[in-house]
């Protein structure tokens, strides 16, 4: 009965030793099948297609329009009123973006995209991957004449084209209102200004688009991906100040009689910290661009201010470009990263669960 | 030319081995300690419906995955249309159509939307991809569910749908995984004819998969029997039957008559081991012997003036066939141990 498996093989059924370089067999016969050079530019036209017709855009596009118009109108008496005084000056129509009016509780179109921008990226990532394989459509996909990362690189795709869709329309709605109500015109400075901070913009949401398909790629579940990609927001963005203020007093601590270096070394450190943070790195990069009288971010002014020293300027584009320059680097390699983490890990998982 | 291997029939002459469709040497899966598949020897020859049988968890998807370069051999190597599947991925799915097991396409696409995006991965043309898919839907039987949302369908419409779908690319080579698995008798037969029309009418190779032999021997030239990662046999059904021949089988005989003459007619039978009386059924008896009785008994018996009025096996040929090779290869685990 311990008959070894291999002599029920028979004769003829041995596998010829040759090697097996001969002609394909059987070509397909369809004369137009030819494998697309470009497979993730499928991939992302269907889920481009998938994206736009969504109910969560609908969601989203509603969410933000809502905040953005009610930020708006909370910056707009502020401008208004300066609008006359400030007549031919430029820097007045990105001010509409950046400046959130004195006494004011609604915070400005920026700070709005940097606090609810992140839910943008993490809704078109956070089944990416893991919605293939619990609707079991993933092996399908993958078997198809296409590279394996063309599925992962044209959903992103898909998805940073969707966001800056959004994006985009958002801010000319912004625009609009500025045109429209306040009849102020931008300036080309105001212009360029508007583009750089709608680059970086795009940088900081492929952040969360990128972490939020990670986590669809990690996380088998989609829910729980979701919860996953929406925890990290909510510490970054909520938890992240009364962090970054434990670990650098326990680090560089502020005696009660605390010299002036002690001081600087603690809001120093928490500066750096706070950095590691796309929403610090976004928030610094957006006030550079958007407020032209933004000179730094750190922690000197506050020391210049009280000398009183400090020159009250308009800064030229080029400046304020150079200012935001490490904050955009930094974001978009954390963007880069992300994404090459989510990338290696899709390309070395199993098809099957 | 296609030679269709049934129980009945005696083997065709082996055809030159230039001819493999599919071919691995030594293939070998093994995740840590656990060895999915083990030195997997396969030649399947083009133009052949291949069954790959098994139960669940005996490495069969495994196998298809490194057959599609969608999972990496351990060792060993696999030849699929000429190509190396590992080296030359996209060569092999250009040419080869999968149906995956418990198949899924986007719910909330039609079922020809879900076709056209196939037909795009495979860089097909919007206007051929579009004439292909009204034929293939029609040739499953789907042309009135095509413009219909495929969360709408049933199991064995997307069971069709996956069949269409892997015909897309227009294929020279078919790999299905399950393609019967949790469809209803008249789904099964229903795809099974659909996979033999395909196979005789456009001369695709057909490599499939299945735990269930009695469904899909009808439509196999030539199976293996997989187990636990190796092959315990493979060759057409009537050598694999044949293998098992000089085993003892049992036959369920209805005869008239006192008991006790019966009886001992029966035992004085040549050949016959055993003889029971059926303890549900008065007029039954059940008689154990080796294959040749099967051949002899009911001519041995009218000899004998008794009239036989029921004759059958006991069991069934497949499902003796399976439950063989599987006790042979406990057999075989028990000697190692």
């Amino acid at each position: 009965m311990a008959t070894p498996p291999d002599a029920l093989v028979l004769a003829g059924d041995a596998p010829s030793p040759e090697p097996s370089d001969t002609p394909a067999r059987g070509t397909p016969r369809l004369a137009s099948a030819r494998p697309p050079r470009l497979g993730w530019r499928v991939v992302a036209v269907k889920e481009f297609g998938d994206g736009i017709l969504s109910i969560r855009l609908f969601i989203l596009i509603a969410l933000l329009g809502l905040a953005a118009v009610g930020a708006i109108y909370s910056t707009a008496s502020f401008v208004g009123q300066n609008a006359q005084a400030a007549s031919g000056t430029s820097g007045l129509f990105v001010l509409l973006f950046s400046h959130q009016a004195t006494g004011s509780q609604v915070p400005s179109f920026a700070a709005l995209v940097g606090l609810l921008g992140p839910l943008l990226g993490i809704a078109f990532g956070f089944d990416a991957i893991n919605g293939e394989r619990s609707e079991r459509t993933l092996p399908r996909l993958v078997s198809q004449p296409i590279h394996r990362d063309a599925v992962i690189i044209g959903k992103f795709a898909a998805g940073l084209t969707v966001i800056g869709l959004v994006l985009l329309a958002i801010t000319l709605i912004v625009s609009g209102i500025a045109f429209l109500v306040l009849g102020i015109s931008p300036s080309p400075d105001d212009l360029a200004r508007v583009g750089a901070w709608f680059v970086v913009t795009l940088a900081y949401l492929g952040f969360w688009l990128a972490f939020a398909m990670l986590c669809s790629v990690v996380v088998r579940r989609s829910a729980t991906s979701a919860l996953a990609a929406i925890a990290l927001w909510i510490v970054l963005t909520i938890f992240s100040a009364l962090l970054v203020g434990i670990v650098a007093s326990y680090v560089a601590p502020v005696p009660a009689n605390a010299t002036l270096d002690q001081q600087i070394a603690n809001a120093q450190l928490q500066l750096d910290l706070a950095r590691v943070s796309p929403g610090t790195l976004y928030s610094e990069a957006a006030a550079y661009l958007l407020d032209p009288t933004v000179q730094t971010v750190g922690i000197v002014p506050i020391a210049q201010q009280t000398d009183q020293r400090a020159i009250p300027s308009i800064l030229p584009l080029d400046q304020s470009l150079l200012l935001a320059w490490p904050q955009a680097v930094a974001l978009l390699s954390l963007t880069v990263v992300c994404f090459g983490a989510g990338y290696v890990g899709f390309m070395r998982q199993e098809v099957r669960a | 030319m296609r030679k269709r291997g049934r129980l009945v029939r005696h083997a065709a002459p082996e055809p030159a081995e230039t001819d493999l469709a599919i071919q691995t040497h030594g293939l070998t899966k093994t995740y840590g300690d656990l060895v999915a598949v083990d030195k997997l020897n396969l030649a399947i020859r083009t133009g052949e419906v291949f069954g790959l049988l098994g139960p669940n968890g005996a490495g069969k998807t495994t196998t298809i995955l490194m057959l599609l370069g969608l999972s990496e051999p351990t060792h060993g190597r696999a030849s699929v249309a000429g190509f190396d599947p590992t080296r030359q991925p996209l060569e092999v799915k250009r040419r080869v159509g999968y149906l995956p097991d418990d198949v899924g396409f986007y719910g909330e696409m039609t079922g020809a939307e879900n076709l056209r995006y196939t037909a795009a991965l495979n860089g097909i043309e919007r206007r051929a991809a579009n004439d292909r898919i009204g034929l293939l839907l029609e040739q499953v039987g789907l042309a009135d569910a095509a413009e219909r949302r495929v969360e709408q369908y049933s199991r064995g419409m997307r069971q069709r749908l996956g069949l269409a779908d892997a015909l897309v690319k227009d294929p020279s080579i078919l790999i299905l995984d399950e393609p019967t698995a949790s469809i209803d008798p008249a789904g099964v037969t229903e795809v099974l004819a659909l996979i033999q029309s395909l196979a005789r009418d456009s001369g695709v190779t057909v490599l499939l998969s299945s735990h269930l032999l009695h469904q899909v021997h009808q439509v196999c030239d030539r199976v293996a029997i997989f187990n636990a990662g190796r092959i315990l046999a493979q060759g057409r059904m009537s050598q694999l039957a044949a293998e098992l021949a000089g085993d003892e089988l049992e036959l369920e005989v209805g005869l008239d008559g006192p008991p006790d003459q019966v009886e001992a007619a029966l035992r004085a039978s040549p050949g016959v081991v055993d003889v029971r009386a059926d303890p549900h059924d008065p007029g039954l008896w059940l008689v154990t012997g080796p294959q040749s009785i099967r051949a002899h008994l009911a001519v041995d018996l009218a000899a004998r003036g008794l009239g036989v009025r029921h004759l059958r096996r006991v069991g069934d040929e497949l499902d003796e066939i399976y439950q063989r090779y599987f006790s042979r290869d406990e057999g075989d685990h028990g000697n190692a141990a």
